[in-house]
């Protein structure tokens, strides 16, 4: 389909402002604009027209199932949208005196209560706009918090799992630590021994997922949380699987002392097609000076915006963070109460389910009772058949379903990590198995239609090595390229998809 | 209750399958030692209706812009949200769908980034946009990231005269960094290029506000030039909303443009969520933070969209990536790319326009009403500082109880000026509430 740029005609347009008798005022002649950019110009109907089209050509959890492990991909409910909408919240400025917030931030501070419950910790920031921007945050807080104790030169490195999501790793760097990985064991745990190798004087931290990327309850937490305290070191819980355990273990009760939660994941924001998200933190009360100001605290019966916190590590985002996240997980929160242990068991049921119905059909490379996801892998298809996780995520589409997270953790050859969520129907998990087992019977009698997969899609495989290598990243007008008059390949790279 | 489809011969049927007797023995891996023996002390689920009585007795405590004349701007603004934004974020299909890693699924998203990031590069000037970062102030530091590995320096410089959150957030993010802050004081509500050219000398970059937080224009291109002079990148921090006005950076030599997106498309919402935007001259493309779209082919030669260098990213380059950012802000980008369709080259224009001249006449409305402006030899755009003869926090409160909020006490971050206010003026403001504002804050 058409850009909404070649869309464009000379002098058309949508909006019209109102218009007043006043002077005009004038620019300076050096800063003022030349050259106009070149936005589409375009009528109101054809706008409608031109979004709703894109809209026909993506797939949402409004679709249908929408399995991407590690990304909790849940119904995002319709009243949410509709509260998040009130003026008395959308029309709020974040400069507005504070007896005029109140409402606001008892929001705030209500959501952080019950953040902190789910927890088992003891304060709380909302600050923080995603998952990763949490877990940078997290490590400034460590950082603060040994520099406070004059260890800050000494702990320098920071462990994470080689079955991390990459955004441990990147955060490590960017928050200036040194990494140290360390490795899975045959069960799907982390591997104690050489947990115990590396722990030492200069470590500062652990980042871990419990449940990991692999779906697995580490069964030694215990341990693990001793030997990093044992060592005057800190634990980082990655929140990403949360949805796997609220009302069931609480990320405190383990040992870890801060953690950040995806509110995009298990408190149902939509995620809008790569953001909007939100990444609050939460911590040990040893943690809660260093924490990003301002606080949202209760004083009697009102609430306010506390800067007076000497320690804090500053601020991660703008004022106090996206405030419409907040309304819609407060709003999701509030709708389940102390039955988000209902929410956790039935996502981890339906994870289960589905696991008993295809570990037959798919390699199932570690053999234990799911949480929330499981990770199977297509390595017999790819051996046997030349087909690959890529084939079986392209073929689902066929079927109407969304691909699970492939290539993803990367301790699992031709991974498959699938995720369904609590609310999902019994019928929808039988569908998706169904398809699943479907496709591997393919794979072995008519392996070509998975190789050509997906065919009923608005397009088919794309040439992502001819996109990186061209870098056509915007239109280009008069000037745009036409990559149609070169040879197309089916060059999709066989990376992570998802999480 | 809740959002949960499974019936109870369901559940049963599931695990019968599974091979257990209950869901309890579904967590038989958790160790019994960190197993949560209580019910979770949260207040009881409440049905629909209910919730929805309780928050809109929440957001009824909330003084919003619709009870209240504001004048409130400071780096977010009421500008006005056409009805076509809530309709295309309202599609099930964009709002509920996750960042696009099948590109066969998600040819909407894809091709909608992709056209916004031709929208952020007319407007600004540069060759390349990524899909958007968190806010105005992460940009910021994302740039700073960028130019400390383009340069290899360790200083980075930033004017006073810059949105003082964009500064603290720059400052919270520089240790990890390991990047060095210079602050150059403003004079008389502008950045004076001399001072500015001592202290770049060393500097990875240069970022400057235009226009700056009291609303003044900078001489920016001056300001670039003295970067690059100096082997600095220059980065520009702009309110896109100015930009059918005043000069796209990459036209004055910066090489880097970063801002808040919030002006175009997005309600104020209590500070978010919006979306930072950050584009950048061609030569720093493979050192950009987060997701880029790119154009290529399918196999039957029809056009298509994907994530692409993505080769730069966490889930690839783990360690040594170029940032950790994953989740972005892509559903508030795609509200500034409807918002800026709808209104097209002449509709941004005409919106810069009509703040400038609402700005003026409030400008001279107050001074008819015996105030003084804080820095009266500026240009301004939306916003321009002006002396209330009094502790601005006082005046604010005070005209609060005749119904207008007046703007944002610079007090708050600057010393010496607890009696100035910094208004902001935007397209929904009329002259009649402006002439309203100026009853209210009139010293005779």
């Amino acid at each position: 389909m058409k850009l909404i740029f070649e869309k464009s005609q000379a002098g058309r347009r949508a909006g019209e402002l109102p218009r007043y008798e006043l002077p005009s005022a004038g620019v300076p002649e050096e800063l003022r604009r030349r050259e106009a950019p070149r936005l589409p110009e375009i009528a109101e109907p054809e706008i409608v027209r031109h979004f709703t089209e894109l809209s026909s050509r993506n797939f949402g959890i409004d679709t249908g199932f929408y399995p991407l492990g590690s990304c909790t991909m849940k119904y995002n409910p319709r009243v949410n949208e509709r509260l998040a909408m009130l003026p008395g919240f959308r029309d709020l400025h974040p400069h507005q005196e504070e007896d005029a917030i109140q409402g606001a931030l008892e929001l705030m501070w209500r959501l952080q209560e019950a953040l902190i419950e789910v927890s088992g910790l003891h304060a709380c920031s909302l600050q923080p706009a995603a998952g990763s921007q949490g877990e940078l945050t997290g490590l400034m807080l460590m950082r603060a918090y040994f520099a406070d104790r004059g260890e800050a030169d000494r702990r320098d490195t920071i462990i994470t799992a080689d079955t991390a999501h990459g955004t441990n790793p990147a955060s490590v760097t960017m928050a200036g630590y040194k990494l140290a990985k360390v490795d899975t064991d045959a069960r799907g745990n982390i591997n104690l021994d050489h947990l115990r190798e590396l722990v030492d004087e200069r470590t500062a931290g652990l980042m871990l997922t419990n449940p990991s990327t692999l779906g697995l309850f580490d069964e030694h937490i215990e341990e693990i949380a001793g030997i990093f305290h044992k060592a005057g070191a800190l634990l980082y819980y990655d929140g990403a699987n949360l949805n796997a355990v609220c009302g069931i273990s609480r990320p405190g009760d383990m040992g870890f002392d801060i953690v950040h939660i995806n509110l995009h994941k298990t408190f149902s924001q939509p995620h809008g097609g790569g953001g909007p998200g939100g990444g609050p933190i939460v911590v040990r009360d040893r943690l809660e000076p260093f924490l990003p100001v301002p606080a949202v605290v209760q004083e009697g019966e009102r609430f306010r915006l506390d800067y007076d916190r000497p320690k804090s590590i500053g601020k991660v985002r703008g004022f106090t963070g996206p405030f419409g996240v907040f309304v819609r997980s407060y709003a999701y929160i509030r709708s389940y109460g102390p039955r988000l242990r209902e929410m956790s068991e039935t996502a981890v049921l339906n994870a289960n389910y589905l696991l008993a119905r295809l570990r037959e059909v798919y390699d199932l490379p570690y053999d234990r009772l799911c949480m929330h996801e499981f990770v199977l892998s297509a390595r017999t298809l790819k051996r046997e058949h030349g087909i690959s996780a890529l084939d079986v995520a392209k073929r689902l589409m066929d079927y109407g379903f969304h691909p699970p997270t492939i290539y993803f953790p990367l301790v699992v050859a031709e991974a498959l990590m699938i995720e369904p969520t609590e609310t999902e129907a019994k019928e929808t998990l039988d569908a998706f198995a169904e398809a699943m087992i479907a496709i591997a019977r393919e794979a072995r009698e008519d392996p070509e239609v998975l190789r050509d997969a997906p065919h009923n899609r608005p397009v088919r495989r794309l040439d992502e090595v001819k996109a990186a290598k061209r870098a056509i990243v915007k239109y280009g007008f008069e000037e745009h390229l036409d990559l149609g008059d070169e040879p197309a390949q089916s060059r999709q790279l066989e990376t992570q998809r998802g999480a | 209750m809740g959002y949960l489809s499974l019936t109870g011969r369901d559940r049963e049927e599931m695990l019968a399958v599974i091979g257990v007797a209950s869901v309890e023995e579904l967590f038989r891996d958790i160790p019994e030692g960190v197993r949560f023996g209580r019910e979770l002390d949260l207040e009881p689920a409440l049905a629909e209706q209910e919730l929805s009585r309780q928050l809109e007795e929440l957001a009824a405590r909330n003084v919003d812009t619709s009870k209240e004349l504001s004048f409130l701007g400071a780096g977010m603004y009421d500008h006005y949200v056409p009805a076509v934004v809530d309709t295309v974020l309202q599609r099930g299909e964009l709002l509920t769908a996750y960042t696009p890693y099948q590109p066969e699924m998600s040819q909407g998203v894809l091709q909608a980034i992709f056209e916004y990031q031709t929208a952020i590069c007319e407007l600004t000037g540069m060759d390349v946009s990524n899909a958007s970062g968190y806010d105005g102030t992460t940009v910021a530091a994302d740039a700073c990231y960028v130019a400390k590995h383009a340069t290899g320096r360790t200083n980075v410089v930033i004017t006073e005269a810059t949105n003082p959150q964009v500064r603290q957030v720059v400052k919270t993010y520089a240790p990890g960094f390991g990047l060095e802050i210079v602050e150059v004081p403003h004079r008389g509500g502008m950045t004076d290029p001399g001072e500015l050219r001592r202290a770049a000398a060393e500097a990875a970059c240069v970022i400057f506000q235009q226009p700056n937080f009291f609303g003044c224009l900078e001489p920016a291109p001056d300001l670039a030039a003295v970067a690059n002079d100096a082997g600095a990148i220059a980065v520009a921090h702009v309110d896109p909303i100015s930009l059918g006005v005043l000069e796209a950076p990459g036209a004055y030599g910066c090489g880097i443009a970063i801002g808040e997106g919030q002006s175009a498309g997005n309600y104020q919402s209590f500070a978010g969520p919006h979306y930072g935007f950050l584009a950048a001259r061609n030569e720093f493309i493979r050192r950009m933070p987060g997701r880029i779209v790119g154009e290529t082919v399918d196999t039957a030669g029809e056009r298509g969209y994907v994530l692409t260098l993505q080769t730069r990213e966490q889930h690839i380059r783990r360690e040594k990536a170029t940032s950790n950012i994953t989740t972005n802000q892509t559903l508030l980008a795609l509200a500034g790319l409807v918002h800026l369709s709808w209104l097209g080259p002449q509709g941004l224009k005409e919106v810069g326009e009509t703040c400038m001249s609402l700005g003026e006449y409030a400008k001279g409305r107050l001074v008819d009403a015996g105030l003084e402006l804080l820095f009266p030899e500026r240009t301004t755009f939306k916003e321009f500082a002006v002396r209330v003869g009094r502790n601005a926090k006082e005046a604010i409160h005070d005209a609060r109880a005749q119904g207008v909020h007046p703007g944002y006490a610079l007090g708050r971050d600057y010393e010496g000026l607890d009696d100035a206010v910094l208004v902001a003026v935007t397209e929904r403001r009329t002259p009649g509430d402006i002439d309203r504002l100026a009853e209210v804050l009139a010293r005779r």
